[in-house]
């Protein structure tokens, strides 16, 4: 490979198998398409393995809009963990809905390139691009199972609602510009060390933060989400829950820490409340809910709050925090959605607490599976999720943010309700009627494995991998 | 090798986890999971064992544990002579148990789950030897707790065996309480938790400070080992599967105490009077204990307070400072400790699950392997030569001796003289005599098979010949010679006595033949009725057969008036108060949920609207800033 | 010569009337033309910004929003066209299946 090309190695690995899995899609046979899906995969591992590959350089592409660092390569792995997950569970969920087209996978990998790219986005027009791209493949998606009428409102929603927080993003980039004189982010930042109160630079910033706001679902920027979690795909749920997740908080996190590092005290001001915000409607509302995607919709809304905890609580422990949380968050999140995904009753999807009554009888493993990742997502140790939380509220006390650690916790503790109300369901109740049923598929279960294996080495060991993710976030704060 | 030696508690977690997620399926096929699982780590041990011999010690990092600003603490495996005899200890004895549940446990519902909690037991008990620090330790300290309660009460359906359990689990928490408080005082005390550091800066204690850590930490080895007055416990114990006691209750599990007060030496030497405090409650409950063996009519309840009396002597051991002899009382006790219980387990099997020694007797010609491999380790246990329990409890008493403590020395003279009365009047009542079980019971009495046979032969051999690594020389036992690297040799600082080595060895000698005579007289020279061995007949031997009423006064003086006041708070204050505080709160924020999910209309424009107001806002805080 | 300051007040009022034309219609398509408004005065706004700076840049982007925007017309109408199948009917109001 050329080496002005390798830094851009994860991209070029991903929009390659892209292409690739373009023609073949053109090739028979007509009726199955489980191969564009390997395919898929192996592109995907091969981007994790070129970005571990990578792992420790710098470089830059295509006059410095295009950056390698550390911090973007974490976000790589993220990402490819989190979509190699999902497209395992799609392999034979697709089939399953009758809804075995080939462009699902061609869409799946379109999204992760613009997911990569945001996080190694160093112009605000190129995270535009990247936001843009991961959208619209991620409308698509939404919508795939084009003939439930569910699905269509989904899509819908999540596209208008997309296009307008758009629309808020890009007239931000435009004020920042007219501020600026440049999109460059460095080049913004160091215009804004000498004039951080520019109030087209302010606007500017809030602007951006609204569509920010947008892809994590950040309260009040998060109504579309249980909607559209409730309505696509159970796959592709999972994959905006995760990996668009991951890809808004490496643009959010590359913005605010690096960018407009001058004007700290302002948003970090902002923070606090939206971070207050979302994780208290994210977790109460959550309560409310009996239809599992829309409950794991609030619950990641919430989880969205505990990570801009460390977002304000910034510095390498809080920033690391959040990196960490995110992989953390991911597994557990990927693996939830994974079992529902397994799980059908008299051909619906299970999608519905009664569903999993009695589930502990009949099928332990499972059951102790689903529990272990809602566990995780409550923060018990030795869960992993209970290592993310620990270092994301040590964070905020170790940076004075007292309050917000005791109202995180306390979030914390209502959370508990909701995931645990499920574990009672499936180990103290019974079913009545058409019992529940796991699918049997091979690929399914390898991916709940591998999230279950995060899960628990996240939480035995996490001291290695949280020495990555403050390694990462070092190239933001310099 | 640092890595390897983690495959030690590898295998058995693994054995652990896979019947214990697949249970079900693998259902009466679990020991070809557990026992491979143990055989693998009994062969490691053996291998890490020999690097060691050659005088290799090191430490392998496996991964940095908790890292919280200046607190940090690595999960590290240190090797040294003493946890590499514990490894083999603890695996070996551990692997011939696992063989010998094979056909005890054969049948029973719970197999595979039984297994599992066997391999788990075994995996804390390996960890907790290889820690290189405290908190490892303590982590293991109370998986190992959590395990014998699972063990104990493993017949959960049958009420005594829950109620053992619990009483066990809360009879340890006392003594752990101690324990996490020893640990935590010490690393405010030092700012450290591993050994090597902790050891090497015990001097920067000053006495006081290091006699409450070392007491701390002896309560949670009085609690884990059973020493008075946390020794109620064991006992009940013995509601467990037989196997259990004898791998829990007896080999392995109870000698933890004697471990850590061992492998903290430096600290308990710094106090000076902790060495004291643990020298005097061993030899008490030494005697204490083997009095109350006397009267007992169970076999297993005779055994298990023949362990308490025997950890005893284990703590006069490292109490006065022959540190050496009381671990190697510790490994020979496992062996023969062991051997009984299986022994007896063996017995109980042959009679249906008959405990009584009231309805034993005569079976020895129907049961030779195991009355003579029972004899054997009763032979350990009393301290006939040359079986190794004669050469580890004589090497303790010499070293009391030596070091002018002639009381202590005097309480395990009688303690040594008892134990021969009540370990060989468990013989004469259930393998000799005529029989005094019922008809029916009498026609099935059998041997049982070679997989639970084996053990005792191999058990048997071991409490023979192992003996032979504590013959006294002029510079102590060659097992003591071993450990020299982690435990000094003993040094004699008295010699006031005025008994020479071998005056002290023949004295040990007369005494625990004179004790096998007297059972004899007492118990076999004559017939007896079974109504005739268990009757209180005297006011000191109904003191002696309740047990000293310990267990009444501890229901008097802390269950009934704890239970009391639980009662009062559950019904008056958590009820009333605390629950309707939380039930309040509860209600409060599921009504607040059932309102704020109206605000998702489902309708885009408001979605829309609340965006707009979103970014308005944003704007608006900045811009008022 | 029209001043600088006019283009960026007209694409203010713009992005305006783009937000509230989203907030108030409820045929999807109308609504996206409002976002497609509001997207153009972005545009504008970028225009009458690279004018200031004399850069030639700001026109470069403008071709990247239009582009996308262009991408986006083909995704929105592909979604409206499915809902329009399956509904025969082509209002936002409809879209509440999904709610609380």
């Amino acid at each position: 490979m050329d080496a002005a090309l390798l830094p851009l190695a994860p991209l070029v690995v991903v929009a390659g198998t892209t292409v690739v899995l373009i023609l073949l899609d053109l090739l028979p046979p007509r009726t199955s398409k489980v191969h564009l899906g390997v395919v898929a995969l192996v592109g995907i591992v091969a981007t994790l393995v070129s970005a571990l590959f990578l792992w420790g350089r710098a470089g830059r592409a295509f006059s410095g809009v295009v950056v390698l660092d550390n911090f973007a390569l974490f976000f790589d792995v993220v990402i490819c963990y989190a979509v190699a997950l999902v497209l395992l569970l799609s392999l034979d969920y697709l089939r399953r809905n009758g809804m075995e087209r080939g462009e699902y996978y061609i869409l799946v990998l379109f999204a992760t390139l613009g997911m990569l790219l945001m996080a190694h986005a160093a112009d605000l027009i190129v995270i535009f691009l990247a936001l843009e791209l991961m959208s619209l493949s991620l409308y698509v998606l939404a919508g795939f199972f084009q003939a439930r009428l569910t699905a269509a409102e989904s899509a819908m929603k999540y596209f208008l609602l997309g296009a307008f927080a758009t629309g808020f993003f890009v007239y931000g980039i435009a004020l920042i510009y007219g501020a600026a004189g440049t999109t460059a982010l460095d080049r913004v930042g160091a215009a804004l060390g000498s004039a951080t109160r520019d109030p087209l630079l302010l606007i500017g910033l809030g602007l951006l933060l609204v569509g920010f706001g947008f892809k994590i679902s950040s309260v009040p920027f998060h109504m579309w989400a249980p909607d559209v979690y409730e309505g696509a795909p159970t796959s592709v749920a999972a994959l905006i829950a995760t990996g668009s997740k991951a890809a808004g908080f490496a643009g959010l996190l590359r913005v605010l820490l690096s960018t407009f590092r001058g004007a700290q005290p302002d948003w970090t001001a902002l923070l606090w409340v939206l971070a207050v915000l979302t994780m208290t409607v994210g977790n109460v509302v959550a309560i409310a809910q009996s239809n599992l995607k829309r409950m794991l919709a609030y619950s990641s809304i919430a989880h969205v709050g505990y990570m801009l905890v460390g977002v304000v609580a910034g510095g390498p422990l809080g920033a690391g925090g959040v990196l960490f949380y995110l992989l953390v968050y991911s597994f557990a999140t990927a693996g939830a959605f994974g079992v529902i995904l397994l799980l059908e009753r008299g051909r619906q999807e299970a999608v519905n607490q009664d569903d999993y009554g009695g589930l502990a009888a009949r099928h332990p493993v499972l059951a102790l599976t689903l529990a272990l990742f809602l566990l995780s997502l409550i923060g018990m140790p030795p869960t992993a999720g209970f290592a993310g939380k620990f270092y994301l509220f040590g964070a905020a006390v170790r940076s004075g943010y007292i309050w917000l650690a005791v109202i995180a916790v306390l979030n914390s503790a209502v959370a508990a309700y909701y995931y645990l109300r499920v574990i009672v369901y499936m180990y103290m109740r019974d079913q009545e009627g058409v019992p529940t049923e796991p699918a049997p598929s091979f690929a399914g279960r390898l991916a709940l494995g591998i999230a279950l294996w995060g899960v628990f080495q996240l939480g035995l060991m996490p001291a290695p991998v949280l020495d990555l993710a403050q390694a990462a976030v070092a190239p933001l704060l310099r | 090798m640092s890595k390897t030696v983690w495959l030690i508690p590898f295998f058995p977690l693994l054995g652990t986890l896979l019947n214990a997620l697949f249970g079900r399926w693998i259902g009466r096929h679990a020991h070809w999971i557990a026992v491979p699982a143990l055989g693998c780590s009994f062969l490691l041990s053996c291998a890490v064992f020999l690097k060691v011999w050659r005088g290799e010690t090191f430490t392998g990092d496996l991964f940095p544990w908790i890292q919280a600003g200046a607190f940090t603490t690595a999960v590290t495996a240190l090797v040294d002579p003493l946890s590499a005899v514990m490894l083999v200890a603890v695996t070996g004895v551990g692997f011939l148990i696992h063989l010998y549940s094979v056909g005890y446990m054969h049948g029973d519902s719970g197999y595979a789950r039984y297994f599992a909690y066997l391999n788990l037991f075994v995996f804390s008990m390996v960890m907790l030897v290889l820690a290189g620090n405290f908190l490892v330790l303590y982590v293991f300290w109370e998986a190992v707790g959590l395990c014998s309660y699972l063990l104990i009460g493993f017949w959960y359906t049958r009420r005594s065996a829950a109620d053992a359990g619990k009483k066990a689990f809360i009879v340890n928490r006392v003594g752990d309480t101690g324990f996490a408080l020893g640990v935590m005082y010490l690393w405010v005390a030092l700012g450290t938790l591993d050994y090597g550091a902790v050891f090497s800066r015990v001097g920067a204690l000053s006495p006081a400070t290091a006699t409450v850590i070392a007491l701390l930490l002896f309560l949670g080895a009085c609690g884990k080992s059973a020493q008075l007055p946390l020794h109620v416990w064991l006992p009940d114990a013995m509601e467990g599967p037989t196997p259990v006691s004898a791998l829990i209750h007896a080999a392995t599990m109870v000698t933890a105490g004697v471990y850590m007060v061992a492998r903290s030496h430096a600290l308990f030497e710094r106090s000076g009077v902790a060495l004291d405090v643990v020298a005097w409650v061993g030899g008490i409950t030494a005697l204490f204990a083997a009095t109350i063996g006397l009267a007992q009519t169970d076999i297993k309840r005779v055994l298990a307070y023949s362990t308490i009396s025997q950890l005893g002597y284990m703590f006069v051991g490292v109490g006065v400072g022959a540190y050496a002899a009381g671990i190697f009382h510790l490994i020979t006790h496992a062996f023969f400790k062991a051997l009984l219980f299986l022994g007896a387990g063996s017995v109980i099997h042959a009679l249906g699950g008959e405990q009584d020694l009231r309805k034993m007797g005569g079976l020895a010609p129907r049961m030779i392997p195991t009355t003579v491999t029972f004899l054997v380790g009763a032979a350990g246990l009393a301290g006939l030569p040359p079986f190794a329990g004669f050469f580890s409890k004589d090497e303790i008493l010499a070293s009391a001796y030596h070091r002018d403590q002639f009381w202590l020395w005097g309480l395990l003279l009688v303690g040594a003289f008892l134990t021969a009365v009540y370990i060989f009047r468990v013989v004469f009542l259930a393998f000799f005599g005529g029989p005094r079980m019922s008809k029916q019971i009498a026609q099935h009495v059998h041997e049982s098979p070679l997989v639970m046979t084996f053990p005792l032969g191999a058990l048997a051999l071991l409490t023979a010949v192992a003996g032979v690594v504590g013959i006294p020389s002029a510079q102590g036992t060659a097992f003591a010679r071993f450990l020299s690297p982690v435990l000094p040799l003993a040094e004699e600082t008295g010699g006031h006595g005025a008994l020479s080595a071998y005056a002290l060895l023949i004295l040990s000698v007369i005494v625990a033949v004179a004790g096998v005579l007297l059972a004899w007289l007492l118990y076999s020279s004559r017939p007896l009725s079974a109504e005739a061995i268990g009757r209180p007949r005297t006011w000191l031997h109904a003191l002696v057969f309740n047990k000293y009423y310990v267990d009444e006064l501890y229901g008097v003086l802390f269950v009934r008036p704890l239970l009391r006041i639980a009662g009062f708070c559950a019904s008056a204050f958590d009820l009333g108060f605390v629950d309707g505080i939380v039930n309040g709160v509860g209600r409060l924020v599921v009504g607040w949920a059932g309102s704020m999910r109206r605000l998702q209309t489902g309708y885009v424009m408001n979605y829309a609207l609340a965006t707009l107001l979103g970014a308005v806002a944003i704007v608006g805080f900045f811009l008022s800033r | 010569m029209v001043p600088e300051t006019y283009y960026t007040m007209l694409s203010a009022i713009l992005f305006s009337i783009g937000v509230v034309g989203v907030l108030v219609r409820r045929n999807p398509l109308v609504i996206f033309m409002s976002i497609e408004l509001m997207l153009n005065a972005a545009n504008l706004a970028l225009v009458a910004f690279g004018a200031r700076f004399g850069a030639a840049d700001a026109q470069v982007l403008v071709f990247f929003v239009m582009t996308v925007a262009a991408a986006e017309v083909a995704v929105g109408l592909a979604i409206i066209v499915a809902i329009f199948r399956l509904r025969r009917r082509l209002s936002v109001d409809d879209l509440s299946l999904m709610r609380w």
